[in-house]
Order: structure tokens, then sequence, then C-alpha cells
């Protein structure tokens, strides 16, 4: 089955990411492709790489980032709730004339079109959050 | 590109959190794609299309206004759970009055706005393709 992912929630404070994370794994293994990864509302903070979890904790953009570069996933993170949150990658640096970008491996920023296509193109949207 | 039935499902009260608004957002672009669109409101999410809303005092953006261009986008399918509106103590009459212009009828204006039970607010969402949860 071809699968779209949505996370709106954030790293951390929510456990969506993290669920969502083994959900693509485990979706993986049981053959099934994942069409794209859509973070949206808070869940495009999962796709900072200034992200510094204690040793002992998981690090969660950075297993997306691994899962990403094992299998090739689509990550997109929503461009106008990224601009928002200050997610932001070398286009945008430049665009909006920032000191910096902070966007993960494997995370690119693109509009919400890219969530609407995963629900026309997968057979199914899979929802994290509240 | 295959026409699937998209629901966007708006649980949450429209301030507070930032979900109603970017769900908004999703449905904005969204009516670029030419698909088969409806929207539910359920539990507080009913708030959302409610009248007179006023955010001076809290200091944000009030984008209720917004959800009365949706008929411009031609998303007339708008769902409100009738029991979500009575534990609220709330009407048709308290939601804006949403409408969408008939081009079939010499562009006669017609309400968007559809008042359905939890039992039929199942069996819509049911037949959706595309379930967006916000």
């Amino acid at each position: 089955m071809k699968l779209g992912i949505q996370i709106n929630e954030g790293p951390y404070n929510h456990e969506a990411s993290v669920t969502a994370l083994n959900y693509c794994k485990a979706a993986i293994e049981a053959g099934h492709e994942i069409f794209r990864v859509f973070f949206y509302h808070d869940g495009v903070n999962n796709g900072t790489r200034y992200s510094t979890p204690p040793q002992d904790d998981i690090h969660i953009a950075n297993s997306w980032s691994d899962l990403a570069k094992e299998h090739n996933l689509d990550l997109v993170v929503c461009v106008a709730a990224a601009q928002r949150r200050g997610i932001v990658d070398e286009g945008e640096q430049e665009r909006n004339g920032k000191d910096g970008n902070n966007i993960a491996d494997g995370f690119r920023i693109s509009g919400l079109g890219q969530l609407i296509e995963a629900g026309i193109e997968s057979d199914r949207l899979v929802v994290f959050g509240d | 590109m295959a026409t699937k039935k998209f629901m966007y499902v708006n649980r949450k009260a429209p301030y507070g959190t930032i979900y109603a608004w970017e769900s908004l957002e999703v449905i904005l672009i969204g009516a670029a794609f030419e698909q088969d669109v409806a929207l539910a409101f359920i539990d507080d999410g009913v708030y959302q299309i409610a009248k007179g809303q006023d955010t001076t005092d809290l200091g944000i953006k009030n984008f209720s206004p917004t959800y009365s261009a949706l008929g411009d986008y031609d998303i007339n399918k708008i769902y409100v759970e009738k029991e979500s509106l009575d534990a609220r103590g709330l009407t048709v009459d308290d939601l804006m009055p949403l409408k969408w212009e008939d081009e079939d009828e010499d562009w006669a204006e017609k309400d968007s706005i559809k008042v359905v039970s939890a039992d039929e607010m199942k069996a819509l969402l049911d037949e959706s393709d595309v379930l967006l949860n916000f």
C-alpha cells in the first residue's frame, strides 16, 4: 500500500512524531511504500538540525534524517508553518534575509500542495497528532 | 489527476491553538486541486464558524471572515454536527451564514451549511477517501 503521512505535532512535547517514525519503519518493513511524510503545524519543528537532546534520549530529527537516507523518503516541511516557526533552508534564508538556516538532512521545505498531492496519490493518508 | 473525496475535520476552538487557522490554509490551497471537498465541524470546532468573533482583546488575527470566501472557492459542503451545537447551547442561527452561488441555477445563492446528526456525520466521514483531521 502507498501511504501518505502527516505529522501535526512537534518533537518531545508530543509523542506523535516518534509514533509516526515507528509507524513508517514498520510499514516499510511490511513492504509498504511511504509516498511522502508531510510536517505541519508544530510538526515542522521535527526538521531542525539544531536540536540537541540528552544523549540517552532519542534524537528525533536525526532519526528522521537517517530513515530518509536509508529508504529515500520524501520529508516535506510546510513552508507557511515553517516561516512562522523559524525552520529555514538555504532558499528561505535568502528569500527572507535570515542570517542562517537550520533544516535537517533529508528534509525539504515546500508548499501545502504537497500535502494535498499526498492525499490524492496515496492509498491512505495517515495523520499523527491530537 | 484522480478525484477523491476530501473531508476536512475541524474539531478545535478557533483560538487558543493554531489548528483551526492552519486547517483553513490547507482548505484554501487544496481548493486549487479540483477535488471533491467537504468540511466537517464537530466538538469545539463549531465555534470556528460562530458569528460575531472579536479577537481585539486577544491581540491576534481574527481569521473568521475567511470562511465566508469558501463559496467562491467552490467549497459548499459544510457539515456541522447537531449534537456538538446542542452541547454548547448553539443553533445554526449562531453560525455565520456561509453561502455559495449555484452556476446551474442562474447563480442563485444557497446555504453551504448543513446541520447533520452524529450518525449522519459518521456516514459522511466513512464515505470520504481522505480525512484531514485538525
